[in-house]
Order: structure tokens, then sequence, then C-alpha cells
């Protein structure tokens, strides 16, 4: 009988230690304010390509805005356009490629058009110094070789198909990463000997990894709308901090980042 | 009958909803139609049965060394001991996405032991029973060491003064008597197992048929075709319920006739 209970008892324990969690930020309560003093949290949905410079752009902003804190959250774009449509409270979504913000806008949830304010580009991250020699997309190939890929969901795994299809290369990756950061991250930690990944990324990452260019890549260049979300907790917020993305000095730094103008 | 106190009624049937809902809502949002459609592409079979055969041998691997570890921890006083047992349920309380960091610095191919062994565990099948067996293990080694110090000591001091060896009395005396805590642990582990994401995506990495097993399935197709997610969830929802009826029925009976 005691063991019995005692069995039931460690049951119920860990039942409790099963749970992981999923990092999701909140925003703040909305803030009213006057169109033209700006208030509260900007909760911002970008891809995680976006990560460096947006965080970047995210300070001039509230430099430029006092009292208005930018909150981002970055991921996959299909996994930040799922949270969008299941009702995550959000101000601005920016996407990697246009079917993921299609999932947004046919959903009824953008506030108006979406506008493609940066385009990106494939590279071949390899380890510093390129050890391995590669080339270009036929190298992948050779014996040996791991590479990873984003999904197929990903922008980034989408263009990588694109990419690959156009160069006729018939790549079995090791593993297809719900991110491009942490495709990334497989190449920093040396797990895999290369990853299609953003230039934009190898860029940021640079002392990490290098960056091989390719010029199937000019066939799959991606498109980076964005758009202030119709059920903004902080509409005014969104908005400005929308036109800040468009605006010339915020394209500069992106295009400093190796992003291209669109 | 005596009236219950609705102090006590409210939160219970309040928390049971909670429990519940989750699962009814799964059920309701379930496309019924296409669910044949569904289950046959999207590679649904091949993640099943990759879960399947990974949680599986992961509880094997738990069994082999979770067990031994149990015994040592509740049956010999040894210095330190107190420290080990905090040591073993770590993994329990440690989420299980920094538990896949870990393992990849430890068994990646630039990590202390995978760089030196040569042998390459991330991005494999094998990658997988590891992430799992290091997140579910600790499970089975509480449940059967709470079985052991439950255990009366009579019965193996007796067989002790007969003559019995240390390994002996494990094999013909104490692995009887904690038989129904032991298959408790190994369901609880299974099931830990079966589930088990963050560590695996993390260390294992996800590619359909080697790595992918259902709940990164569930979790990569939420994003290109709810649909599919919300049916691969209902698989995984129908295999955890079977498993835990049948094998809790077995295990019942088994404690009634072993105490």
């Amino acid at each position: 009988m005691w063991s019995k209970l005692r069995i039931l008892a460690v049951v119920a324990v860990l039942g409790l230690a099963g749970c992981s969690g999923s990092d999701r930020s909140g925003s703040a309560p909305a803030a009213s304010g006057s169109a033209n003093a700006l208030t509260g949290t900007v909760t911002v949905l970008a891809a995680s390509s976006l990560t460096e410079v947006f965080d970047q752009l995210g300070k001039q902003f509230e430099a430029a805005h006092h009292g208005v804190k930018v909150s981002f959250s970055y991921g996959g774009s299909s996994t930040l356009a799922q949270q969008i449509v299941n009702g995550a409270p959000a101000d601005v979504f920016a996407a990697a490629s246009p079917a993921t913000m299609k999932t947004v806008t046919d959903a009824g949830m953008a506030g108006d058009a979406p506008t493609v304010f940066v385009r990106n580009q494939l590279i071949i991250a390899v380890a510093p110094g390129n050890p391995k020699q590669v080339a270009g997309l036929a190298d992948l190939l050779k014996p040996g070789m791991k590479v990873a890929l984003c999904a197929d969901a990903v922008p980034c795994g989408a263009a990588a198909k694109t990419a690959l299809k156009a160069a006729g290369v018939n790549l079995r990756p090791v593993t297809l990463e719900q991110d491009v950061k942490s495709a990334l991250s497989k190449v920093e930690l040396g797990e895999v000997d290369a990853a299609l990944v953003y230039r934009t990324d190898a860029k940021s990452a640079s002392g990490k990894v290098d960056g091989v260019e390719f010029p199937e890549s000019a066939k799959a260049i991606n498109d980076y709308p964005i758009v202030a979300l119709g059920k903004a907790p902080n509409p005014d917020g969104a908005a400005a901090f929308v036109a800040f993305i468009l605006s010339a000095p915020a394209r500069d730094v992106m295009v400093q980042a190796g992003f291209q103008a669109p | 009958m005596r009236r219950i106190p609705p102090v006590l009624l409210l939160p219970a049937v309040l928390g049971l909803l909670f429990l519940v809902l989750p699962l009814v809502g799964l059920l309701v949002r379930t496309p019924w139609a296409s669910v044949p459609r569904l289950l046959a592409g999207q590679g649904a079979l091949t993640a099943l049965r990759l879960s399947l055969v990974t949680a599986t041998l992961a509880t094997v691997v738990a069994l082999v060394f979770g067990v031994p570890l149990a015994w040592l921890l509740a049956r010999v006083p040894f210095p330190g001991r107190r420290l080990v047992r905090a040591l073993v349920t770590i993994p329990l309380v440690l989420p299980p996405v920094v538990g896949g960091v870990a393992l990849l610095l430890v068994f990646g191919r630039r990590g202390l032991v995978g760089s030196w062994w040569g042998l390459s565990l991330p991005f494999t099948t094998a990658g997988v029973v590891v992430a799992e067996a290091f997140v579910a293990m600790p499970f089975l080694v509480v449940a059967v060491e709470g079985a052991l110090l439950a255990a009366d000591l009579r019965y193996e001091e007796a067989a002790v003064t007969l003559g019995a060896g240390r390994w002996t009395v494990f094999r013909r005396i104490t692995l009887p008597m904690i038989g129904p805590g032991v298959a408790a642990g190994a369901v609880l582990c299974w099931a830990r197992a079966l589930g088990e994401f963050g560590a695996t995506i993390t260390f294992a990495g996800n590619f359909p048929g080697r790595t992918q097993t259902m709940p990164l399935a569930v979790y990569l197709a939420l994003e290109s075709d709810p649909d599919s997610a919300i049916v691969l969830s209902l698989v995984l929802l129908a295999v955890s319920v079977v498993v835990l009826v049948t094998l809790r029925g077995r295990w019942v009976g088994a404690a009634r006739v072993g105490t």
C-alpha cells in the first residue's frame, strides 16, 4: 500500500516538472496618447534575420521619441505570423517574405497594405577561414559535408530551396532549422560545415563565420514587408515605427548591415 | 453522503476544466473529414514511428542505467549521496532547451566528449535517443528510488542471513518487490520521452525520418499547415491515452499483488 501511495505522490510531483514555456513578449497596456506625443510600448514582431539591425534602429527610435519603448520579439517569420493570427498582442509585423506576410493579411490582421522595406540575399555560411573550401552550392555535395538549411515554411528555407533548384543541386541537409539564426548558430558551434543563411546574418556574425557568395542567390531574393497591425494595442506607436523604418536614415542603417534597398 | 465543502469543490472542478478544456478544443477543431489525407501525407507516420522507437529506446537506456543508479542511492550509504541525488534530479527542473545546449557542448562535434571519441551524435537518431534519455531518466530514477525506500528491508535481510550475495538479493528479492515501481517509472519516463521537444530540436536538429519526432513535426506543421498540426497532435494524444490506460491498469493490479 505504501509503495503505491509513494508512486502516486511521485507521479503527482513529477507531473509539474514536464512543462516547458515558450517565450513570447507580452505588450504593455495600450497608451492612448495624442498622435504627436507617443507613449507606451510598441511591440514589434520581426523576422530573426532582422535581429541586429532592428535592435539598433529600435534604440534610435526610442531616442527620437522620449517615453516610448520598443519591445522586439524575433523568430521565424512563419512562427510570428501564426502568433499574430492566433491573437498575440503586437503592433508591428516585419516578415522576411511576402508569403509569411500573406498569412497575416489573409486573416485580416493587417491595418493597411504591407510595404516592402528591404531585400535580402542568401549566402553560404562556413567556419572562419573556410576550411572545407566551399566555393559554391555544388561544393555542398562533397562527401562528409554537413549542411543546415532552414525549414521550408520559413522564408530562408523557401529561398534556399529556390536557389538550390536554380543551381540544379540536389542537397540532403542534416537538419532543417526553425529559423535562420538557429541554422547560423549550428555553423558557429561547428556542428555543421555550412548553412544557407542571409548575407546580413553572415555579416552580423563576422569573425565567427565566413560568407561565401554564390550566383544562384540572385534567383532567390527575399522581399521584407512591414505592416502596422489592425488590432495594434498602440496604433500611433505602430504607425510611427513603420514610418521610421521606411525613412531614408533607417534604410541607410539597413543597407550598411548588408540589406539591399527595395 | 456528507456534503462536499464548496470551497474545495469549486476550485477542484475549475482545475479539472482547465486541464480538460484544451484537449476538448483539440477535438472540436479537428478537421475530421481530412484526417485520413493529412495522416497519409506530411510524413506523419514516419514521425510517429520515429517517436515510438526513440521513446522506447530512451526508456531502455534509462532502465539499464537508471535502476542501478536508484538502487545505489537507496541502498548504499556513501559520502555525498545527497549531492548525487540532487544532481540526478537536475534534468527534471532544467528547461529542456538548456539540456539540449548542454548536450551539444558535450557530445557535439567540438564538444568535450564528442571531439575526443570522434563520433558525432547531433543530427542522428541516436542523438534523439540521447536527448530523450537525458530529460526522461530522472523520472525513472526518482520513481524507482521511491519504491526501493518504501520496500520492506526485512526480506532482503532475511535473504542475506541465508547466504545470498548482494547481486542475488537484488535479482531475486529486490527487483520483484519493486516491479510495480519500476513499471511506473518506465511509463513516466516513456511518456516524457515521447513528448520531448526542446532538447531534441536543440541537440538533434530537425530532419524528417531521422530526427523529426512527433512534437517537432507538430511545431513545424503549425507554421505552414495548422490543420495538419492539429491532426498530428490528435495522434500523439491518442497514443498517450492508450498507453497510459493499458499500462496503468496493469501496474495497479501488479501493485496489489506486490504489497
